[in-house]
């Protein structure tokens, strides 16, 4: 009984510190050194109205903007979640042939990167390999109206390493991109 | 007895009574003791079984009568190494026991005595012991001295005395009274007596699981009851897989997974170190005792005896100044013509002029009133004798008697025991005897350090004596002017460390140090109190032989140990011949597993199962033999020991079942 | 070479801080004598006395069920309480009891997905409030177990090591891992979600929350429990390569910090060193198959034009870079942690054996105390027979080891067998499971076997393609998880009991030495056997089966 009591009487006070105190100092400092970041990292317009948060992925669709990698939740960021299936599951073939169809098809000279046939494990990958953006260049190019070199040189501008010497390859964050093709590449507007 | 120590572990009139034994044991009473046999022999009955079942409704018949066939030689095989090991026991039981069955003795009731079975003899009684008698019982002789033959128990034909008081009061059972009488008191119930206790001992009988064995057969019983789940839930996932498996199939993995040779071999194990004990003739009361050895941390060692040989030795002349070499020496020889004891002959043997007494000289022998002994020719008193004693004798000159001080001084120094030597009023020199450390002993105690055991010597003599020898001899300890009490307060200290101690001892008052030690060895000379107090009787009077005794224990337990290792290594490869044979239907692709490229599942299933029985018979002559042994440390023994029972345990099975494979396709049996 | 210099770099980062930190958790845990925060846990429990190792455990009990009750009382009425602002409803009641027991047991295998269902107060209240306290009744069996071989009269008082362990070293540790983690851009608010519109116009609702806090004691405690649905491999819970770095560091941090802690208390840093070294092996071996396998190709584009130079990237995310995902895999099943930041479903069949290996183990490091404890069962039966091989009744430092230290030992380990195996059994021969599983054949076999392995080693990880949301993996799991929990803290404190109340021995040249790397390779071998063999037949059906079946 006493140990009941005692018992109690620490789940009290940890529950104070570890739960109110912890979460306190760590909300505090978070909103006031960074809250850009602490409340998701969203992209604002002008006018108030949120974008999106540049960590979360978006199913951009049309042809003139970078496509990002499938999502297994449709790019649902309130539920978010993977495919889960194993690796031989004869549905990542037939969801991978979707693709590739769907982006004008891909040979063995000119291979489509995994990651665009693949989905993260949350479904809400906001980036695809530098690889994946230039293999999707000439469409880019194509829709904008655009010489295919611009649209290169931007993405090799924003493609970056994530983990500099510890990752091998470059990365490019796909909303990011597009905020950047549409600002800086408008050459015809993007066919919605 | 330690003549049947050669015996080969497989001869013919111990292999016969075995193997019916074997049958014998299969008795579930008997079977129940061995958890892990227990249950090999209950699936086997399950798959006896089945196969009627198979004969009667249609099926493989000749696969499952092979698989029922190995799961019963399986554990036939493991009662086969326990009758083994008992009968080895036996066969020096029945030597004992025609000893015993016709012992008579005289009871004394008053003046008259009876003449009565050994079987009626009660603790208390006294019986009358005379010429060409056997001793009826174990007692304590009250009265008489006799020379006894001990040879029926320690198998050593040199009689030894016995007599009433002092420390070779003890008899035992057995034994002949070669000449003269003693009366001695009952000190057993009958059937209780030390020849009862060797027989059930040697006979594996009486047998207690020691409180090792028990914690073993606690992890083998786990270890089965793991492999049971592993095993247990194959059905139900080859169920999800869409198939079934046979339970002849999964008995035969099962059985080939858990830890069968360890336990087929274990009371053999136990049973082997016991007998090797016995072989050295030393009796242990109880097999926790020779375990304990195996633990000894501290060893407490009589000098005398055990250290340094029995007596001193002179060694060594060491004239006054002014006074000849040839002269001391003579003067030694005749001093010494009158000393009987060791000592004096070994002076005159290093004199070296013969013990030619001059005419007309009359000896004056040694005695313990006076501690000289010496000759008296005509006028000339030539005496040697105590340091003390000798000077005693005369006032000598001041000088002189400082000089011999100094010597005196020199050689006790040494370890030594110095004797003065005067011809009438001259002091002429001093004799060094000497103790003789056994040669080969330093080597034994580096070993024993090497194992991690301290070495402690017990002595009588004066601290600067003990020191010396202690330094000669290589001991790590020493306890000078010891009495019985300080030896009991030295080993409650060790104790209290944590320590485990061993000694020896043979008199009545060692008998509290004896039962207080771990492993107390009584000599079986000593008294019947230090013989009931010690846990081990050493029917030789050897007390150097504790250092044996602690390999044996030592040499016990590894052997168990390097068998478990062994036996669980195993499971690596029957995993390897068994799972492919049996998932292959479920998924074609684990063929792949089928690592040792056997010939077809049932092959490997029978394979993996015979090499499992045969492994048992393989291995019986290492548990009964024990693992090489070798004093070094623990690191190093594990190292070893996991080398060749762990890596080999890992690596022997898929040789093994390879080969019998090889001749189980070849064959055409599966 | 850029996999090596990951590795290198968490591994040896980890094990570099985990020394000090130890020496720390050391000093917090059990002072040379009472100090100021000794005489503060004393008026806050209000209870002081030494225990022995029953009463340790009894109080131990008791404040766990006071845990548990006090968890299910608010996700049962998470509905009516505040800071619910994006009004998350009611949840199933064998969903609760199944989430109470998980986070109470320190396993955090979430049956639900955190941004659906939990409000913040469940999330923080309940869920994170666990999460330190869980892991903190873990440290404080371990310092307790310590103390016992250690040979002190008395294993300590319970309520005092738990505030030691919550507030001397789980709350500072996550404080600055949770500003680390700020600073690495991740969230922590308590608005609610977030409504977008995309680029192309279409709507978004971005769920966020105060993430940052819930992470970083998540992994600290090896909870692992997601405040997203897909856990670290969410943006929003793992924003950057740096924050997957901190994060990885974070889940081996402690549970290797606790082996020198162990070590300290003992007094015999060199036995902890071997320690150390062996559970490092089979980490390391752990990390080289899992990043091996799964840098090849994904077997279903066989023969499709797919590029595929950094290897399988289903259910990865590429900001970790290709060595992030399998390596999360090995160290967060090594430790009880069971966070995933790559979709273990999705790992090629023999890198998804890898962390099953590291569950069944259970003490490659383990769970934040108990991992260590549960290594020192395995070190009673190696002890057991390698001090039998050296001559001696075995002796584990002095402690004789004899039939009631095996027989708790072995229970233990068949307690951890039977779990798993008799789970999967049960779930893979009837339809309990079989109409749970996302894929027949050996796949499906393994998230089950997965599911139960993650249960048993209170891991908490999944092959989430498996419907484990029903009623019946709900309480089965839940007792699983339960039983997985509180047997390997009964029985070893129980040992701890049993090797006290004997004389000790002296230790001597004679005796199994404790802490050279004989004893080390003996301890690796009895883990194998022991711990790993008993589940090939399983691992045979199932990862075997899948990869040996791949075209």
């Amino acid at each position: 009984m006493s140990d009941l009591l005692s018992g109690l009487r620490v789940a009290a006070a940890t529950m104070a510190l570890c739960v109110g105190g912890y979460t306190a100092v760590v909300l505090g400092v978070a909103q006031a050194v960074s809250p850009a970041t602490a409340n998701g990292s969203l992209i604002v317009r002008d006018d108030g109205t949120v974008i999106g948060s540049r960590l979360i992925a978006q199913g951009f669709t049309a042809p003139g903007h970078l496509w990002p990698r499938p999502s297994a939740v449709d790019y649902d960021a309130a539920g978010a979640g993977g495919s889960n299936l194993s690796p031989a599951n004869p549905e990542l073939a037939t969801r991978a042939e979707g693709l590739i169809a769907a982006y004008g098809g891909a040979s063995a000279a000119r291979p489509i990167p995994a990651e665009l046939v693949t989905a993260s494990g949350a479904g809400l990958d906001p980036h695809v390999s530098l690889e994946g953006a230039l293999f999707q260049a000439p469409r880019i190019a194509e829709a904008r109206g655009v010489d295919v070199g611009q649209v290169k040189v931007l993405f090799d501008r924003l493609a970056f390493a994530p983990g500099g010497p510890f990752t091998e390859g470059r990365i490019v964050n796909v909303l990011e991109a597009n905020l950047a093709l549409d600002s800086e590449l408008s050459g015809a507007a993007p066919t919605q | 007895m330690s003549s049947t120590s050669n015996r080969s572990v497989f001869s013919a009139d111990l292999v016969g009574p075995a193997l019916w034994q074997s049958v014998v044991k299969l008795d579930p009473r008997q079977l129940v003791r061995n958890p892990v046999m227990f249950t090999t022999a209950a699936v086997a009955l399950l798959a006896t079984v089945l196969f009627v079942r198979t004969v009667l409704v249609g099926g493989d018949v000749l696969f499952q009568a092979q698989i029922v066939f190995w799961l019963w030689l399986t554990v036939l095989f493991g009662n086969f190494a326990e009758a083994l090991a008992e009968g080895r026991g036996k066969a020096q039981a029945a030597a004992l026991r025609s000893t015993k069955a016709e012992l008579r003795g005289k009871r004394v009731k008053g003046d008259a005595t009876q003449e009565v079975p050994a079987s009626e003899l009660r603790k208390g009684d006294v019986v009358l012991v005379e010429t060409g008698d056997p001793i009826p019982a174990d007692g304590e002789v009250i009265e008489g001295v006799a020379s006894v033959n001990e040879a029926a128990i320690t198998g050593e034909s040199a009689p030894v005395i016995r007599e009433a008081g002092g420390d070779r009061s003890a008899v035992t059972a057995g034994t002949r009274v070669i000449s003269d009488w003693i009366k001695v008191r009952v000190t057993v119930e009958p059937g209780t007596g030390f020849l009862d206790r060797m027989i059930a001992l040697v006979e594996g009988a009486s047998r207690a699981k020691t409180p090792n064995e028990i914690a073993l057969t606690v992890l083998l019983t786990g270890l089965t009851l793991i492999f049971l789940i592993a095993v247990g839930t194959l059905p139900a996932f080859a169920a999800y897989a869409g198939g079934t498996i046979a339970v002849p199939v999964l008995i035969a993995l099962f059985v080939a997974l858990i830890p069968t040779t360890i336990s087929a071999l274990l009371s053999a194990i136990g049973i082997a170190g016991m007998d090797r004990l016995i072989r050295f003739n030393v009796l242990a009361k109880s097999g926790r005792a020779v375990e304990a050895a195996g633990d000894i941390d501290t060893l407490l060692l009589d000098k005398t005896g055990t250290i340094t040989l029995g007596d001193r030795q002179a060694t060594e002349f060491l004239p006054l100044s002014g006074i000849r070499d040839a002269e001391l020496m003579e003067a030694s020889r005749l001093s010494s013509l009158g000393d009987e004891t060791p000592e004096g002959r070994s002076i005159i043997a290093l004199a070296g002029r013969g013990e030619a007494t001059p005419e007309g000289a009359e000896v004056v022998g040694f005695t313990a009133q006076t501690r000289v002994s010496g000759l008296d020719i005509g006028t000339r008193r030539v005496r040697k004798g105590a340091v003390d004693a000798v000077l005693k004798l005369h006032a000598f000159e001041p000088a002189a008697v400082r000089e011999l001080r100094a010597l005196t001084e020199r050689i006790a120094r040494a370890g030594g025991t110095p004797l003065a030597v005067a011809d009438g009023e001259r002091l002429l020199g001093v004799i060094h005897l000497k103790d003789i450390v056994k040669s080969g002993i330093k080597e034994r105690f580096a070993e024993l350090r090497r194992m991690g055991i301290r070495t402690v010597m017990i002595t009588g003599d004066n601290a600067l004596t003990a020191a010396a020898i202690a330094a000669e001899a290589g001991v790590d300890d020493f306890l000078a002017e010891a009495t019985p009490e300080d030896k009991l307060e030295l080993i409650r200290k060790e104790q209290s460390g944590g320590k485990l101690v061993a000694m020896c001892g043979d008199g009545t008052n060692d008998a509290p140090a004896l039962a207080q030690s771990d492993v107390g060895v009584a000599m079986n000379t000593g008294t019947q109190a230090a013989r009931e107090a010690g846990n081990m009787v050493d029917l030789d009077n050897n007390p150097t032989k504790l250092i044996e005794i602690v390999g044996i224990g030592k040499q016990l337990l590894m052997t168990r140990g390097a068998l478990t290792t062994f036996s669980i290594s195993n499971d690596v490869a029957k995993y390897f011949a068994i799972l492919p044979a049996i998932f292959v239907a479920l998924y074609p692709g684990l063929g792949a597993l089928n690592v040792m490229g056997l010939a077809s599942p049932e092959s490997a299933i029978l394979s993996a199962l015979i090499f499992n029985a045969l492994i048992i018979p393989l291995l019986v002559p290492l548990a009964l033999r024990g693992v090489a042994y070798r004093p070094q440390s623990a690191a190093r023994q594990l190292v070893r020991n996991l080398v060749l029972y762990g890596a080999g345990g890992l690596i022997a099975p898929f040789l093994g079942i390879k080969l019998i494979d090889l001749a189980v396709s070849g064959l055409g049996l599966a | 070479m850029d996999h090596i210099l990951l590795v290198s770099l968490i591994v040896g980062g980890a094990a570099l801080l985990s020394f000090p930190l130890g020496r720390y958790m050391a000093w917090a845990m059990d002072p040379q004598s009472p100090n100021r925060w000794t005489t503060l846990f004393c008026k806050i429990g209000g209870a002081s006395d030494e225990q022995d190792w029953k009463r340790y455990l009894v109080t131990l009990l008791v404040f766990n069920a006071v845990m548990f009750t006090v968890t299910f009382a608010i996700l049962a009425l998470q509905q009516w309480l505040p800071l619910n602002p994006d009004g998350k409803g009611a949840l199933d009641p064998t969903l609760v009891f199944n989430t109470a027991a998980s986070f109470t047991t320190n396993t955090n295998l979430q049956h639900y997905s955190g941004e659906v269902s939990m409000s913040y107060l469940s999330q923080l209240a309940g869920l994170m409030w666990l999460q330190f306290v869980s892991a903190a009744t873990g440290i404080a069996a371990l310092a307790a177990t310590a103390r016992g071989i250690a040979g002190r009269a008395s294993l300590g008082n319970f309520l005092i090591d738990v505030q030691r362990a919550s507030f001397l070293v789980l709350l500072p540790v996550a404080a600055v891992v949770a500003l680390l983690m700020v600073f690495g851009g991740m969230p922590m608010t308590l608005k609610g979600a977030a409504e977008a519109t995309t680029l192309e116009g279409a709507a978004q609702t971005i769920a966020r929350g105060p993430v940052a806090a819930f992470l970083a004691i998540k992994q600290l405690g090896t909870n692992g429990g997601g405040f997203f649905g897909p856990n670290a491999t969410h943006p929003l819970e793992n924003p950057t390569f740096w924050t997957n770095a901190l994060a990885m560091v974070a889940i081996v941090l402690i549970p290797m910090a606790c082996v020198w802690m162990f070590g300290r208390i003992l007094g015999r840093m060199r036995h902890a060193s071997v320690i150390f070294a062996v559970m490092a092996v089979f980490l390391l071996v752990k990390i080289t198959g899992s990043v091996a396998f799964e840098s090849g190709p994904t077997p279903a584009f066989a023969g499709l034009p797919v590029s595929e130079a950094t290897g399988n990237l289903e259910g990865k995310e590429l900001r970790f870079g290709a060595t992030g995902g399998p390596l999360w895999a090995v160290l967060t099943t090594a430790t009880s942690n069971g966070s995933v930041g790559a979709m273990h479903d999705s790992l090629n069949p023999l890198t998804g054996l890898m962390p099953m290996i590291g569950m069944w183990l259970n003490a490659t490091f383990g769970g934040v105390g108990v991992g260590m404890i549960n290594m020192f069962l395995y070190i009673v039966v190696a002890v057991f027979v390698a001090g039998m091989m050296v001559g001696r009744t075995p002796e584990y430092l002095g402690h004789r080891i004899e039939a009631k230290e095996v027989r708790f030992a072995i229970l233990a380990l068949f307690a951890h067998a039977i779990l798993i195996l008799g789970g999967t059994a049960l779930f893979a021969g009837t339809a309990l499971g079989q109409a749970t599983v996302q894929e027949a054949g050996p796949h499906g076999f393994s998230e089950i076997l997965y599911e139960f392995s993650s249960a048993a080693a209170n891991n908490g990880s999944g092959f989430e393609g498996l419907g484990d949301g029903t009623g019946a993996w709900n309480i089965a799991t839940g007792i699983v998880m339960l039983l997985g929990r509180y047997l390997p803290i009964i029985l070893p404190l129980a040992i701890v009991g049993s090797l006290t109340a004997k004389r000790r021995a002296a230790e001597s040249a004679g005796t199994l030495g404790v802490e050279d790397a004989t004893f080390g390779t003996m301890l690796a071998l009895t883990v194998v056997i022991f711990g790993a063999l008993t589940f090939l037949p399983a691992a045979a059906l199932g990862p075997l089966a899948e990869h040996f079946s791949l075209p």
